[in-house]
């Protein structure tokens, strides 16, 4: 069942990719589809019925040089699932949804037929997901981590005919290169240190590691840093942290039903993903955990700060999604693996759902992204506003403080997250950015529904007069997602985010009595955790994430003084306050304000300049290096050494030879018996014959 | 008496003169085919040479194919000669030469 799960997808993309002439469009796109909803019901099997325990199911050899051995398997555990789930499910309903999404495109001629070309890249996007989550070792996931970059390239470029959907296709492509050379680099030194590439090896030898000493740039580093050191650079890029996160934007120039699977709920989580994954070693890196924690909240605070001012629907919820990313690597980063799984789950579903969402809007809209061009939409799109609705309470985090779960799926994830951040930073700057980027998650959220379906319509009349509610096939994948946006957070609070002994065997691992030493230290640290029960007692990589005893943070988050578990909700109110104070009573309030505060509101919306520095540090620099080995290196050493030999040495050498050409017989016979006589000449004095 | 270097120097004089005559002459085709027919002479000269001097009958075999082979060649280089003069109205060696360079 689980091969068919991975690859029924990659049938799929087959048959829509080159079978499409035989069966035709539709027949194309229902096989695609039909697949994947079979991959997604046995995963919801696999899930559901899944035990814990960790399962490799072998499919085939694959590469065996010198000390390297590796399957091509399968390893199941609780990440993996999780996982297949996440992916599987959104898959198959943007699949549906991308029936209503692309019927029409003015984007291609008529009779062209591309449908089924986005649909065979939706599976083949789809299959290369599940091989990166399913794997059993590092190289099989780099298969899968370069399949979802080519992919995403691929249908970020969808649109071929549009310069700026190709420009923002390599960019995604290149940006993520340089995140993929550190993940490489990452496995070279695991394959170098451990001399494998299976995941129970090094897992099994990631204690040793953390006493191990490498060089590496003429300095010397402890081993387990510097792979979770590099592995986390190619999370970086993959998941569009700081630094690297500016293809993300720009990756909105795909079709959104592309935004909704791959850059928001599936591909771009890979590098959460990866760091849960390769938990066991992270835990041994305490220095470079810290830089994830401070890059994630750097990015989270960062991300939400752009998205306060963006004009485009599509941008507003990539920031987002750059943000909410923030957050994962925050949990992560402070080592509550299981939470950055939680809010990894739960934002899928809601992400998907405003992707979605804001897609119907686009469609109704007849492909208007900017938002100063709706308004009043809430008639004329009632299922869309009320998914959207939902989406937004989810990711706002709207729920019954105090509690812990009783709310969205975002309240739920989100408090454990900022929780976790408190506990594990002792209220430090990640704390303080996670809360303020809760702020603006809610500010900028509420501003994107007051805009779109508030207010009286603004833009061009005719559109408006025309705007339209979306087919069904667009509105049932709405609906599904908004089931999980809005349960998915309560249903699995206790197995993500319960009491510690909850989570180790949700995660397959088991549990024991922590020593009397431990129980001090965490009382001395916070006196209201001082009731720790249970720490994990698995080796590591025996289940699917790895929690040192000493790593209690899961344990204390829940006992973090009260204005900290009320401080999301406070900041969601206040930012929803403010959205409505700014968007609903004084609509001209915004305005006054980006003229007040000009330059700030030009540096956000220019997105803290990143992409202005990129070009004048990478990119100028790269076009000046590129152009002078094109015009002088190319042009003028290699054609000009060619054009040289071509037309000056090799026709000197011919009038020359020609001229040897009298064409009389005798001089041919000539020259033949002299060459005879030298011929013999030095063979006789060579002695050729003996 | 005669021996066997006697044989071979006659031939290899002939041998040289049919090389000389043949890059020396610069009037005639047909004395560019005269020189070759004197230069399978001088080979047929060593062959039977040998082949008495070795007491081995191949070699006069040999010979007796060289000829016929002779005699042929000599017959194809005068058609082609005729062919030529047909079609240059000359045979004259400073005339041919289609092949310069």
């Amino acid at each position: 069942m689980e091969t068919m799960i991975l690859f029924a997808p990659l049938l799929g993309a087959l048959i829509a990719g080159f079978g499409w002439r035989l069966i035709g469009d539709r027949g194309a796109m229902w096989v695609s589809t039909g697949l994947l909803f079979l991959s997604c019901i046995f995963s919801w099997i696999v899930f559901l019925t899944f035990d814990g325990t960790t399962e490799t199911i072998s499919i085939l050899r694959w590469i065996e040089s010198g000390s390297l051995s590796t399957d091509w398997a399968i390893r199941l555990d609780r990440l993996t699932a999780i996982m297949l789930i996440v992916i599987t499910t959104v898959s198959a309903l943007v699949h549906l949804y991308s029936f209503g999404y692309m019927a029409h495109d003015e984007n291609f001629r008529e009779n062209e037929s591309y449908r089924p070309r986005f649909f065979a890249y939706l599976s083949f996007f789809t299959f290369a997901m599940l091989m990166l989550v399913t794997a059993d070792n590092l190289v099989q996931m780099f298969f899968g981590w370069e399949g979802v970059g080519l992919a995403s390239y691929l249908l970020i470029g969808f649109y071929y005919r549009k310069p700026s959907a190709n420009a923002a296709a390599i960019k995604a492509f290149v940006v993520n290169r340089v995140g993929d050379f550190g993940f490489a680099l990452g496995i070279f030194a695991i394959f170098f240190l451990t001399d494998s590439i299976n995941f129970d090896d090094i897992f099994a030898a990631a204690p040793e590691l953390a006493e191990t000493q490498l060089t590496f740039l003429w300095t010397s580093w402890n081993a387990a840093e510097l792979v979770a050191f590099l592995l986390f650079i190619g999370a970086m890029g993959k998941s569009a942290q700081l630094f690297l996160h500016t293809w993300l934007p720009d990756a909105m120039e795909g079709p959104t039903p592309v935004s909704a699977l791959i850059h928001a709920a599936t591909m771009v989580t890979a590098g959460v993903f990866l760091v849960c994954r390769m938990s066991p070693i992270m835990e041994f890196a305490p220095n470079a955990m810290t830089f994830v924690t401070f890059l994630g909240a750097a990015t989270a605070f960062f991300a939400a700060t752009v998205g306060l001012v963006q004009n485009d629907i599509k941008r507003v919820i990539a920031y987002s999604t750059c943000s909410q990313l923030g957050y994962m690597f925050v949990a992560a980063g402070v080592g509550v693996y299981s939470v950055a799984m939680f809010h990894l789950f739960t934002h899928a579903f809601f992400k998907a759902m405003l992707f979605l969402g804001a897609g119907s809007v686009i469609h109704g809209m007849h492909h208007e992204q900017d938002m100063r061009n709706y308004g009043g939409l809430r008639k004329k799109l009632p299922y869309t506003f009320y998914a959207m609705l939902i989406g937004t309470l989810a990711i706002t985090g709207v729920g019954i403080p105090l509690t812990g779960w009783i709310g969205f799926a975002g309240f739920a994830s989100k408090d454990a997250v900022i929780e976790s951040a408190y506990a594990g930073t002792a209220g430090g700057f990640a704390f303080w950015s996670l809360v303020i980027a809760a702020l603006f998650t809610s500010f900028y959220s509420w501003r994107l529904m007051f805009l779109t379906f508030w207010g009286s319509p603004r833009g061009d009349k005719h559109t408006h007069d025309h705007a339209h509610e979306s087919p069904m096939t667009m509105l049932v994948p709405l609906g599904v997602l908004a089931l999980g946006a809005v349960f998915a957070g309560a249903i699995w609070y206790s197995s993500f985010f319960g009491k510690t002994n909850e989570v180790v065997k949700f995660f397959g691992g088991t549990y024991g009595e922590p020593t009397q030493e431990l129980v001090e230290q965490v009382a001395e640290r916070s006196p209201k955790a001082s009731e720790l029960h249970y720490v994990m007692e698995s080796a590591p990589g025996e289940a699917a994430i790895y929690i040192r005893p000493e790593n209690t943070i899961l344990h204390e988050a829940h006992y973090v003084p009260t204005w900290v578990k009320l401080s999301p909700f406070v900041a969601m109110v206040i930012g929803f306050v403010v959205a409505v104070w700014f968007y609903i009573l004084n609509p001209a309030m915004p305005g006054r304000l980006a003229e007040n505060q000009r330059p700030l509101y030009l540096f956000l919306l220019n997105k803290w300049y990143f992409d202005e520095i990129y070009d004048a540090i990478f990119v100028q620099p790269a076009k000046a290096l590129g152009r002078l080995l094109w015009r002088r290196g190319d042009g003028d050493v290699i054609d000009g050494s060619i054009n040289g030999v071509a037309m000056g040495i090799i026709p000197f050498f011919t009038r020359l030879a020609g001229r040897a050409q009298s064409g009389y017989i005798f001089t041919y016979a000539f020259t033949m018996v002299i060459g005879i006589v030298v011929l013999i000449t030095w063979m006789t004095l060579a002695g050729g014959a003996n | 008496m005669i021996g066997l270097e006697h044989y071979l120097t006659v031939a290899a004089a002939l041998f040289v003169i049919g090389i000389f005559g043949l890059f020396l002459n610069r009037k005639n085709v047909i004395i560019l085919l005269m020189s070759i027919e004197l230069m399978l002479l001088a080979v047929n000269i060593n062959l039977v040479a040998f082949s008495s001097f070795l007491g081995d009958l191949v070699g006069q075999v040999f010979t007796l194919f060289v000829l016929t082979v002779a005699a042929a060649e000599a017959a194809i280089g005068l058609a082609i000669l005729v062919c030529f003069f047909r079609n240059r109205g000359t045979i004259a060696v400073e005339d041919v030469n289609v092949m310069k360079g």
